[in-house]
């Protein structure tokens, strides 16, 4: 290797100089999420702000986890999130190795049916999907957030594309020997397709646990709503004074999860958004 | 004779096998994308406040769109949102990815980091920005009181709402936009800039005549992508300003949601809503027509 001269070792230091800069500016708000979320009601309502709480009020935590029922909200959300999350990855996975694999009469124009809906805006179908929930009597339930959310044309489309780029010699060989589809599928193609079920796995599961649009529409009792509608209500039920301290312990507990799960599966995270992205 | 039959008998098994495949995808893609699809064309034509049954209006609705001065204001609104928001969120996700490609340490933690707002739900990120967006006590009328400016009422401002929402739509879009740009950067072949570099091109030089001609076509994905997203924004409009103060951070998404679920005027809403779809596909056809045109430039090379 050769030695790096000192022009480049400058342009390094000023990189991470600009990068840790902008790292300051992308921390911020989270930072004052935190330390927020440990003031007293005193400690919010002062300007100039005080930054460090003189004592960290770890009963906020417990206070904001009381003013609302946060365990329902919570079970809630978990409840959708892993059904969402299971779901997805049966169908999708299962849709995909049919358009990937097997041949069957109207395939290639069904796939080009869910390439064509991938692109629209959800506003435009959340207006029927209203009227389709209110004629199966699921409004206001959480079967109405959970049933839509188990298959996506999206996923659907990167099982596919990953599938289609596994050597079918593994299966050929045991074709030959009369395994049957399902076999081939549960034996040969999910074992290998571990990377893509992971991606698309973080990404419903994130997906689901920050989705506000489509609950906010369909639920209305408090003991239904997710945690996403509960920092709202927060937000807006107290009217006097807004509890600022008390809402900032709830949203970081809300973020935790979500941040804790990325960090750890971020490689295939990042995967999918740069396949999906430079492929779709 | 027996081998064709065997050949036929797995034809035969190979389609069931398909269809039974798919079944479980396809009824929930029948139920929730396409029948609602399109559903949302016959609502077009009708009117309905979902107490009586649906009218049929013919063109009404579109020719009510037409005279709506709102619909005018808020496509307007959701072009400011956007027009605001992705110059910059491009221009500082490249200038990011290009710091974070030359091999230096630390990448992986920087990438982390700037992606955090991209995955934290947009819901409490708006919260929290609401609180630091607050006039009297929060952080950046602090920081500008210390640059000697007093800052506006932000949320609460005409003027001043709809560049708040931008700021932060920025903070939170830049880390996506960000990982794309390095992925392409990475397609980039060593030997370009190791010949530039023979030739004596300086770095600037090689960002302009290497860098920046051959990362186009990821430019072009980010801004499309980005586009069509933050035309679709919802929760921040939602819960940072409900749309207001009196309409001037109403988007179209905004006033859809107003329209069915506030006024219960459905046909209506759903023109707006097939308005927001024309956007959005003229948008994506737009991506394709200059794809194709990338890949066979690649092609050629």
């Amino acid at each position: 290797m050769l030695k790096k001269s000192t022009s480049k070792r400058l342009v390094d230091y000023l990189s991470y100089i600009l990068l840790i800069l902008t790292g300051i500016v992308v921390i911020l708000p989270f930072v004052w999420m935190i330390l927020s979320s440990f003031k007293t009601a005193g400690e919010i309502w002062t300007f100039p702000p005080v930054f460090m709480p003189k004592k960290f009020q770890w009963s906020n935590y417990v206070e904001a986890w009381k003013a609302l029922p946060f365990d329902r909200f919570f079970i809630n959300s978990l409840l959708v999130t892993i059904f969402v999350t299971v779901g997805q990855l049966f169908t999708c996975s299962l849709g995909g190795y049919a358009f990937a694999r097997l041949r069957f009469p109207g395939k290639d124009k069904l796939f080009l049916m869910y390439l064509a809906t991938m692109m629209i805006p959800f506003p435009v179908l959340m207006i029927p999907l209203f009227i389709i929930m209110q004629s199966f009597g699921w409004i206001d339930t959480l079967k109405s957030i959970i049933v839509p959310g188990l298959f996506s044309a999206w996923g659907t489309f990167l099982m596919r594309q990953f599938m289609m780029g596994i050597p079918r010699t593994l299966e050929d060989a045991a074709k030959i020997d009369g395994c049957s589809y399902w076999r081939l599928y549960w034996k040969i193609i999910v074992p290998l397709c571990k990377p893509v079920f992971a991606t698309l796995g973080i990404f419903t599961f994130m997906g689901t646990w920050n989705q506000f649009f489509w609950p906010l529409i369909m639920i209305n009792t408090i003991s239904n709503k997710t945690l996403p509608l509960g920092l709202v209500m927060f937000q807006t039920r107290i009217a006097a004074e807004t509890p600022w301290h008390l809402i900032m312990a709830a949203s970081c507990a809300t973020v935790l999860p979500i941040i804790i799960l990325f960090i750890i599966g971020q490689k295939y995270y990042v995967k999918g958004i740069v396949t999906s992205g430079l492929k779709g | 004779m027996k081998l064709m039959h065997f050949r036929l008998k797995n034809v035969q098994k190979e389609k069931i096998a398909g269809y039974g495949f798919l079944s479980p995808n396809l009824i929930g893609f029948i139920i929730f994308s396409l029948i609602p699809i399109i559903a949302s064309i016959f609502l077009t034509f009708s009117r309905w406040n979902l107490a009586s049954s649906p009218e049929f209006v013919g063109l009404q609705n579109f020719s009510n769109l037409l005279k709506d001065e709102l619909f005018w204001r808020y496509l307007w609104n959701t072009f400011y949102y956007a027009i605001g928001t992705i110059p910059l969120t491009v221009i500082l996700a490249f200038f990011l990815a290009y710091l974070l490609n030359r091999k230096i340490r630390g990448v992986v933690f920087f990438r982390t980091l700037y992606f955090l707002p991209s995955v934290t739900l947009l819901v409490a990120i708006a919260i929290v920005w609401s609180w630091l967006y607050n006039a009297d006590f929060g952080l950046f009328n602090f920081f500008l009181g210390k640059l000697g400016i007093t800052g506006p009422r932000w949320l609460q401002s005409k003027t001043w709402a709809m560049p708040a929402i931008i700021i932060m739509g920025i903070w939170k879009g830049v880390g996506y936009s960000m990982l794309i740009f390095l992925a392409g950067l990475q397609t980039i072949p060593e030997q370009y800039y190791e010949a530039a570099e023979i030739d004596g091109a300086n770095w600037w030089h090689r960002i302009i005549h290497i860098t920046i001609p051959l990362i186009s076509p990821t430019t072009f994905f980010v801004i499309v992508t980005t586009t069509i997203g933050s035309i679709q924004g919802f929760d921040q409009f939602y819960i940072m300003t409900r749309g207001g103060p009196s309409g001037a951070t109403t988007t179209l998404v905004y006033y859809i949601f107003q329209n069915a679920f506030e006024w219960f005027k459905m046909g209506y809403a759903a023109t707006v809503a097939m308005m927001l779809f024309v956007i959005v596909l003229a948008l994506t056809l737009l991506q394709w027509r200059l794809s194709n045109k990338w890949v066979f430039d690649m092609g050629v090379n």
